[in-house]
């Protein structure tokens, strides 16, 4: 059974349909890169995966169980934990506390506050500061390690690099290619497309809230990708 | 002189202690609870009623009437505020006005319209005092009350940095979306605020009715003072409600000096000097006045 | 919504809106004649009801329209009442005094706007109290109101009772048609888009460059002219003037009373919503106590469950205008949707939605 699995979902925002029935599923340990343009449906899929959007229709099942209903706060008990699109620290409370607000539903694990400041070195000195008065790098690391330690089993992350200096970047997703090697199953939504191909398994580029194209990172080519991005891939003819 | 402002300064506890119940709705969810003056002189008249029926001494009672009062404030929550508030920023306003109207009214069908204190029930303590060097008595009373909102800012400061329920509440307050999104139930650390707000309404309660007496249209006048100081004090932050109160208070003071009616003219007429004072400084609105940056999101 | 080849038609009015107007003038004119017919007790009532009239819709034109929620709006009642008996004192005719003294707390609301319109929702609600709170301790300072005694108009005894009730019902009724047209005027013109987009989003306003500050501002001195005038002609049914009468925060109550079960941001809601509070009132007005906890537990619930109010519900139920304020637009390849003519914000953009 996959870990996740989306069904026909679709979510909308007022009147508009930001995702518009999508299904994909992710097993175990693997890496799932979700690109396309602005305003493809990604952050809104990744946000309802979440439990920050009440989808329309379709079903979100973790090990075959139906989330759909469940709200967000719960899903963190049950292994989900997204690092939001632009990081959304509590910036009146300092690295520490945000880092331990992440402990909030309580599922036992490995990770714990030092264990995260091992794996970003660069926010220990920081502990004690509030995240309001920290750099986009050391924000962006306090918004992964406040995600870590829920000991989720299924890691979403949002545009982590938006806004980071491409050394910043790097260092980034060098800790990211750890989690990846320790098995922790990640869902990324990526501009980078070189970057979300060389880091996933899998990889999902989505169009006007579809899926447009579904295919294997390793043997997927460059070329494929953009043009679903830029929807050039129709595979499906699409009802007018 | 100094014996005023000592008294003023000691009045300004009482201040503090409905104030911050006030404050801290406000800077978690958002909402200015204008029945806040009216749960106050209910919290009195319970312990007014646990005194003269039951013989229950007030400092006693409150073990009763406290937690009915988190009760209160949890049910306000979950089923009106949360409601309300789904409907913008304006409608929690007419809601808890109407329900200001609605307490007011029950007291008075219930109590009349008779003054009450809880004075006669606490002994001695509402008349003895202490005397200081120089010649100054304080009333043992004033110094429990202040003392008293010393402990409860303390031990809210307390609560709000070193628990995970008060992170909990605290990440709430700041982005009620994100803190689900970490794992925080926020209708439930929204729900836990305002029962924690409600106990401290409780023992302002308690204090406006050892201290002076009451009836039931007295939640006005308690709900103007505990915005005045909270707002002085710069809502958000608890000592600041401490320094809002004493400053109120002792504009009261300075203002029956001058006037006979002055005591009030004095008090509303800091307030919005202070108001002004800011205003003109930040040029930000009041959304800067009370250091509260804005939230993301809707 | 697919498009159709045959462009949309812009009306202003509804064949129901046309017929409402002729409506309306049929009521001014029998209103105007009524005192030939009415008893003297139900002269009183009605001039009351005009009075009730005027206060919902002032109350509406701030928080409806405007979203500024007052609670302390019997600061300019108060005023009202206070700057009349003031102005016939000095040797002002009376009955002049009464709209002079409208005038004063149009006047004097202008700079309090000024420092009050910089505070947002319940700052700007509890800030007026305070200023009710403050303004009713001064004019209890002044000698010729001896305090909570109280004075009288004692000037307008000159005319005899009858005289006297049929000219205060008349002044009533001018008043409240008078101010009830400014504020459709208003709501109609240039500024009436303005207002609604407010109402609306305000930010989203601003950014488009509508004179945020400048309307509400428009809309805070109109609502304290129209409430000083509702005071003075109350100070003038009621001949005396006790300081905690008019400066009683039941009188916002009444307001928020009105609008809430009427329809908050609607013309006609207002006006209903003083009918049925008028109603209420002569029927259950005895009960005393629970009569007022009535009136705060229905406003609680219609808060809670009708925010839109009886008239805002119907509107959006039958699609139905009787005093158009603004535009609708009528697509007409699909006739039976009903078109949002930003009179009846669609759900997600009701009045009271002020994004924070």
């Amino acid at each position: 059974m996959s870990l996740l699995s989306v069904e026909n979902l679709v979510v909308r925002h007022g009147l508009l349909q930001a995702v518009r029935g999508v299904s994909f599923s992710v097993e175990r340990g693997e890496t799932l890169a979700l690109v396309g343009a602005n305003g493809a449906g990604k952050t809104t899929l990744l946000r309802a995966i979440a439990g920050a959007h009440q989808p329309a229709a379709g079903r979100v099942l973790l090990d075959g169980a139906d989330l759909t209903s469940v709200p967000s706060h719960s899903r963190v008990g049950m292994g989900i934990a997204l690092v939001p699109e632009g990081r959304k620290l509590f910036v009146r409370m300092t690295v520490e506390e945000n880092l331990l607000l992440g402990r909030t539903a309580g599922r036992p694990g490995e990770w714990s506050v030092d264990k995260v400041l091992e794996m970003f070195p660069n926010l220990k000195p920081r502990r004690h500061a509030r995240t309001g008065y920290l750099s986009g790098g050391e924000q962006q690391a306090t918004a992964i390690g406040r995600a870590l330690m829920s000991n989720p089993d299924v890691l979403l992350l949002d545009e982590v690099s938006l806004g980071l200096s491409p050394l910043i970047v790097d260092r980034v997703y060098a800790a990211l290619q750890g989690l990846i090697a320790s098995g922790t199953t990640i869902i990324l939504v990526e501009q980078d497309l070189n970057r979300a191909l060389s880091v996933s398994d899998k990889v999902i580029c989505m169009l006007e809230g579809r899926i447009a194209l579904a295919a294997d990172s390793k043997s997927v080519s460059r070329d494929e990708v953009t043009k679903a991005y830029f929807g050039l891939h129709r595979q499906k003819a699409e009802p007018a | 002189m100094t014996n005023q402002i000592i008294q003023g300064i000691l009045l300004g506890g009482y201040y503090a202690l409905i104030a911050c119940g006030l404050s801290f709705m406000f800077s978690v969810m958002r909402i200015i609870n204008l029945a806040h003056g009216s749960l106050a002189v209910f919290a009195a008249y319970a312990l007014w009623w646990l005194a003269s029926r039951l013989h229950i001494p007030p400092f006693f009672g409150l073990l009763i009437v406290l937690p009915v009062m988190a009760v209160i404030g949890w049910a306000l929550q979950r089923f009106l505020l949360e409601r309300s508030a789904r409907g913008g920023a304006l409608l929690p306003i007419l809601t808890t006005f109407g329900l200001a109207i609605v307490i007011d009214n029950m007291l008075f069908e219930q109590f009349g319209a008779d003054t009450r204190s809880l004075a006669p029930f606490i002994g001695s303590l509402s008349y003895d005092s202490w005397e200081w060097p120089g010649g100054i008595y304080v009333g043992k009373l004033a110094v429990i009350m202040f003392a008293t909102a010393v402990i409860l800012l303390g031990g809210l400061q307390l609560f709000l940095t070193r628990t995970r329920l008060g992170r909990s509440i605290r990440a709430t307050s700041e982005d009620p979306d994100t803190a689900g999104l970490v794992g925080v139930d926020a209708r439930r650390a929204n729900a836990i605020a305002a029962a924690i707000a409600m106990v401290t309404v409780g023992l302002a309660g308690a204090f406006l009715g050892m201290r002076a007496t009451f009836d039931p249209y007295a939640g006005a006048p308690q709900l103007l003072f505990a915005f005045e100081a909270a707002v002085i004090g710069g809502a958000g932050s608890l000592w600041g409600t401490l320094i809002g109160g004493i400053v109120l208070a002792l504009a009261q003071t300075l203002g029956a000096q001058v006037h006979p009616q002055g005591f009030l003219i004095g008090g509303h007429a800091m307030f919005l000097v202070v108001l002004f004072v800011r205003l003109s400084a930040s040029g930000l609105g009041l959304r800067g006045l009370l250091r509260l940056p804005s939230r993301s999101g809707s | 919504m697919s498009a159709v080849s045959t462009s949309p038609v812009i009306e202003r009015g509804t064949a129901t809106s046309r017929i409402a107007a002729i409506a309306v003038a049929l009521i001014i004119a029998l209103l105007a004649a009524a005192p030939q017919f009415l008893s003297a007790g139900a002269v009183d009532r009605m001039t009351a009801l005009f009075i009730y009239v005027i206060l919902a819709a002032m109350w509406n034109a701030l928080a409806g329209f405007g979203g500024l929620v007052s609670v302390g709006q019997q600061v300019f009642f108060g005023l009202g009442a206070y700057f009349a008996i003031r102005l016939a004192d000095a040797g002002l005719n009376p009955l002049l005094a009464l709209f002079a003294s409208g005038l004063i707390v149009g006047a004097v609301s202008w700079p309090l706007s000024l420092f009050m319109l910089r505070l947002r929702n319940g700052e700007f609600a509890i800030g007026m109290w305070v200023i009710a709170a403050l303004t009713h301790l001064l004019v209890n300072l002044d000698r010729l109101v001896q305090g909570e005694t109280g004075t009288s108009l004692i000037s307008l005894n000159v005319y005899d009772a009858g005289t006297r009730r049929t000219t205060i019902y008349w002044l009533a009724l001018v008043s409240m048609t008078a101010l009830l047209a400014i504020l459709f005027g208003l709501l109609r013109g240039s500024t009436g888009a303005a207002i609604r987009a407010i109402r609306d989003n305000e930010d989203a306003a601003a950014s488009v460059g509508v004179r945020v500050t400048g309307t509400k501002r428009l809309l805070f001195v109109l609502a304290a002219f129209g409430i000083g005038i509702a005071g003075a002609l109350w100070l003038a049914t009621s001949i005396t003037f006790q300081p905690k009468t008019y400066f009683n925060v039941q009188w916002t109550a009444y307001m928020i009373f009105m609008v809430l079960v009427g329809g908050i941001g609607t013309f006609e809601g207002a006006i209903l919503g003083a009918v049925v509070f008028f109603l209420i009132e002569t029927w259950f007005g005895g009960a005393g106590v629970w009569y007022l906890v009535g009136l705060g537990a229905i406003a609680v619930l219609f808060s809670l469950f009708l925010p839109r109010g009886l008239w805002g519900t119907i509107e959006e139920r039958f699609g139905l205008r009787l005093l158009p304020v603004g535009y609708r637009v009528r697509l007409p390849g699909n006739p039976a949707a009903p078109a949002d003519d930003g009179t009846a914000p669609s759900p997600q953009t009701t009045q009271h939605q002020e994004k924070a």
